[in-house]
């Protein structure tokens, strides 16, 4: 009896903490999406999160309102996607090799300024866990298993989800989503119509890295509440591959966020629980998951077909 | 002073009158357009003509904002305008029809209208008002689309009919019109060519840029010939004839007969039994297809684009999975083969989508020139590309089928239309096929080329080729093949001998109002 009671406690540990664990990868990996649509492959969101999450925490460490932190991470994200762009979009620039040398821009500068301004690692009163309390005495977390797996967030994890649907609505319903699918798709098209491609791909590259900057933000004033160096640990790089993932379309993404941040937590948990995995190989575990889904082949059809290519209109 | 006299129905003001003036326009190796003078009024069709690469989609393209001009100005309503990107020509009331389809694949029909249109509820996109707005056009034209069709699945005579319903929607006082033709059937393009006629009696100014001659006189006021990139000269239309349209474009005498000679058809090459194919959502696309080509014989298949040809062509590459039934080549049974295995044993293609299919558009003349073949020689030693071959053989191509191009390296993409084409043929012809598919090949063709190709494909029936002919030009399917083969919705309306079938006849098995008894092979 007991020893069930564990379990079930286990699995909504699980699962709730795979929802947590998922916050991060959904901004960075929409935003991608929105850049990679409009035909730009930034690479750079590792760097840019680790941006957004130190400017994110040093603002809250500042000023200790959690809002600022935000506002600033989206801010600094945004500078970061303007950059990207200048590079890869005006100046065409390899965006390969240009987003590798943004993420290294962001990783260096973020660790520069942790030691110059902040010298050890500290902690901040971040976003705290929303009970969703109806009455004094009856909440929703106080639902049997559901409770303790589904309310129990701060606002920047149901930020995240909300911002799949709303992702959708952007692509399929309105004019911009449209002009970034053609921009993606065939921006010769979209150019002989009268579409800006260029102002088109910055808006998206630099949405795009708006968010990873909120994405960088929620692990260190939502999820961990701290800022260390390096501290997303190639988050970014998953982001990107999850874009791949869900061929290119947010539901898509949601759900390999949430593959990856499930395997991710059960991974924790074996630890946690000292099972006789070794802890490398479980480590391990969701990267090699979603290395096998890339190297799915059906996944490619998806492919905005000018991703990484600049446009320049008509004469070559 | 804007007077309602200025004004189009549509609410668009008029272009009474737009020049341009000495437009001259370099490319690396090519002088395009070479001190150009052209205009047009509104209320006239002023068509343009010119053999490939003579300079009519780049003066068209400059006049669209998409090139600029080395030297030459614009004029409209004798006022100087600069057009610097399509932006400025849609702000002037200029629209285009591009040559090659401008249109995003992976997105609705409804969609690609809507795109790059103010919304009425910025940034909210309104697809319902469009879809609506698209229906009324295409019945009031008589232009069938699905406005909620992906791209992707439409065959190229459904493209051209988006292009046609995008450049309607926007309403544009001056409509430029780059071939649109090239894969319409006749009554697509009579339908078409009311719609054309109406706006300009609205007042609208259009060219129009084919190389049928017959269209040039049924439809247009005036025609201008460029050739090399000069103006030969500018008629009226009803002042002129064929004749000497053809030897102003070519400057030279043409033929507007083939001579096809009797000959008794060989072996069987190509043989089909009973194919089905089963396209999206499992709607099936061919349905129990059975025939057969001989060698020497050419069959011709008629059909409005889209009920099948596609799939055809594409099963037997190879290209498109075959639910049952089997494909025979020489006897040997290549249901599916690969694409790679077909083109070894001896088959060859054309596809109807040249810029997709049939080319690598970043790639120079001489690499598309080997494309199935690199790995064979003399074009390749183990690894190593013997690139002396490649250049000789790409040298070869361009002089016989006599391609406009600036060099063996120059990017495909940099050719015009119909050199791209010429050169497709050239590589299929060239391969010393046993079998030959071939899709529109003469599509935006000149009339000298067409001359040439067609010759060549009754030269290549006379030495035993075996030739499937997928084509939407009637009188082109009635003048070159042995046997026509209909098809309707996915199925085979008859086979019919070419010389006794009547346009008529074709006509109503393509509608599918007749059917004929089918016999599978030639007797
Ligand atoms: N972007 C480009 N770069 C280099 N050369 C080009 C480019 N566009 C066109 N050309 C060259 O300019 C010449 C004129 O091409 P254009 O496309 O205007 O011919 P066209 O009259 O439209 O022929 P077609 O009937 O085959 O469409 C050709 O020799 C072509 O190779
Ligand atoms: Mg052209």
């Amino acid at each position: 009896m007991t020893q069930d009671l564990t379990l079930a406690a286990i699995i909504i540990g699980i699962l709730h903490s795979g929802i947590r664990l998922a916050t991060p990868y959904l901004y960075a990996s929409i935003g991608e999406m929105f850049a990679q649509r409009s035909g730009v492959l930034n690479l750079g969101v590792d760097g840019i999160m680790l941006m957004g999450a130190f400017f994110g925490f040093y603002s809250v460490y500042q000023t200790g309102n959690v809002w600022v932190g935000v506002l600033a991470a989206l801010v600094v994200g945004a500078l970061m996607g303007l950059l990207m762009s200048v590079v890869s979009i005006t100046l065409q620039a390899e965006q390969g090799i240009s987003g590798i040398g943004l993420y290294m821009f962001g990783l260096g500068l973020s660790s520069l300024l942790f030691k110059t301004v902040l010298g050890t690692v500290e902690g901040v009163q971040g976003f705290s866990e929303i009970k969703f309390q109806i009455t004094p005495t009856i909440s929703l977390y106080d639902i049997p298993i559901l409770g303790p797996i589904f309310f129990n967030h701060s606002v920047l994890t149901y930020g995240a989800f909300l911002l799949v649907p709303l992702a959708v609505f952007v692509l399929d319903k309105t004019t911009w989503g449209l002009k970034i699918k053609a921009a993606g798709q065939n921006p010769e098209a979209a150019d002989s119509l009268g579409v800006n491609v260029t102002v088109v791909r910055y808006v998206a590259v630099t949405l795009g890295a708006a968010l990873a900057g909120l994405a960088g933000a929620s692990l260190s004033i939502s999820l961990l509440n701290i800022f260390q160096e390096n501290m997303t640990n190639g988050m970014g790089f998953i982001a990107v591959a999850l874009v791949y993932f869900g061929s290119w379309r947010p539901y898509g993404v949601l759900a390999g966020a949430l593959l990856f941040s499930t395997v991710n937590a059960l991974q924790l948990w074996a630890q946690v629980l000292n099972l006789p995995i070794p802890s490398d190989v479980a480590v391990m575990l969701p990267y090699l998951l979603t290395i096998i889904a890339l190297a799915m082949p059906f996944r490619r059809a998806a492919q905005p077909a000018a991703l990484t290519r600049p446009f320049t209109r008509g004469e070559n | 002073m804007t007077t309602t006299e200025n004004l189009l129905p549509s609410g668009l003001p008029r272009i009474e009158h737009l020049e341009m003036r000495q437009i001259t326009k370099r490319f690396p190796g090519v002088l395009a357009n070479d001190h150009v003078d052209f205009d047009v009024r509104a209320g006239e069709i002023h068509a343009l003509l010119g053999e490939n690469g003579a300079g009519k989609s780049t003066l068209m393209k400059i006049l669209y904002g998409l090139y600029q001009p080395d030297e030459g100005d614009i004029y409209i309503n004798g006022e100087r305008v600069a057009i610097q990107s399509p932006t400025d020509a849609i702000r002037h009331g200029i629209g285009m029809i591009h040559q090659h389809f401008m249109l995003v694949e992976t997105v609705t029909v409804a969609e690609n209208v809507a795109l790059g249109l103010r919304a009425p509820h910025e940034p909210l996109l309104d697809l319902a008002t469009v879809s609506k707005r698209i229906v009324e056009l295409a019945d009031r034209y008589g232009l069938q689309v699905d406005p909620g069709a992906v791209i992707h699945d439409l065959a190229v005579g459904e493209r051209q009919r988006v292009e046609i319903i995008k450049a309607l929607y926007r309403g544009a006082a001056l409509l430029i019109l780059d071939e649109p033709t090239a894969v319409l059937t006749p009554q697509e393009v009579e339908d078409l060519f009311q719609i054309f006629r109406h706006m300009a009696e609205e007042g609208h100014a259009l060219i129009f840029i084919s190389h049928k001659m017959d269209e040039i006189f049924a439809l247009t006021d005036r025609v201008t010939v460029l050739r090399d990139g000069r103006v030969i000269g500018t008629k009226q239309t009803k002042e002129t004839n064929k004749r000497e349209l053809a030897r102003m474009m070519v400057g030279r005498e043409v033929l507007f007969t083939r001579e096809k000679k009797p000959i008794q058809p060989g072996e069987v090459r190509l043989k089909l039994e009973h194919v089905n194919v089963v396209g999206k959502n499992n709607l099936p696309v061919l349905k129990d297809i059975s025939f057969e080509v001989r060698s020497g014989e050419i069959l011709g298949v008629a059909g409005v684009s889209g009920n099948g040809q596609r799939p055809l062509a594409e099963s037997i590459v190879g290209l498109q999975h075959i639910a049952s039934g089997h494909v025979y080549i020489e006897g040997k049974e290549v249901t599916h083969f690969p694409p790679a295995e077909m083109y070894k044993i001896g088959l060859s293609y054309i596809p109807e989508e040249r810029m997709h299919d049939g080319v690598i558009k970043d790639f120079s003349v001489a690499d598309n020139a080997i494309l199935q073949d690199h790995e064979r020689p003399p074009f390749s030693r183990g690894i190593f590309l013997n690139f002396k071959a490649i250049e000789d053989h790409a040298r070869e191509l361009v002089r016989t089928f006599r391609i406009k191009t600036p060099g063996l390296k120059t990017p495909v993409k940099n050719l015009s239309g119909g050199n791209i084409q010429k050169l497709i043929l050239a590589r299929e012809l060239s391969r010393g096929p046993r079998v030959l598919i071939a899709a529109q090949p003469t599509r935006g063709v000149d009339i000298g080329a067409t001359e040439y190709i067609h010759a060549r494909l009754l030269e290549q029936r006379e030495q035993g080729l075996a030739t499937l002919l997928i084509s939407e030009d009637l009188d082109e399917v009635k003048a070159l093949s042995d046997r026509i083969m209909v098809l309707y919705r996915g199925e085979i309306m008859g086979i019919v001998e070419a010389e006794k079938v009547t346009i008529e006849e074709l006509g109503l098995m393509m509608a599918g109002e007749k059917r004929l008894t089918v016999e599978t092979s030639a007797s």
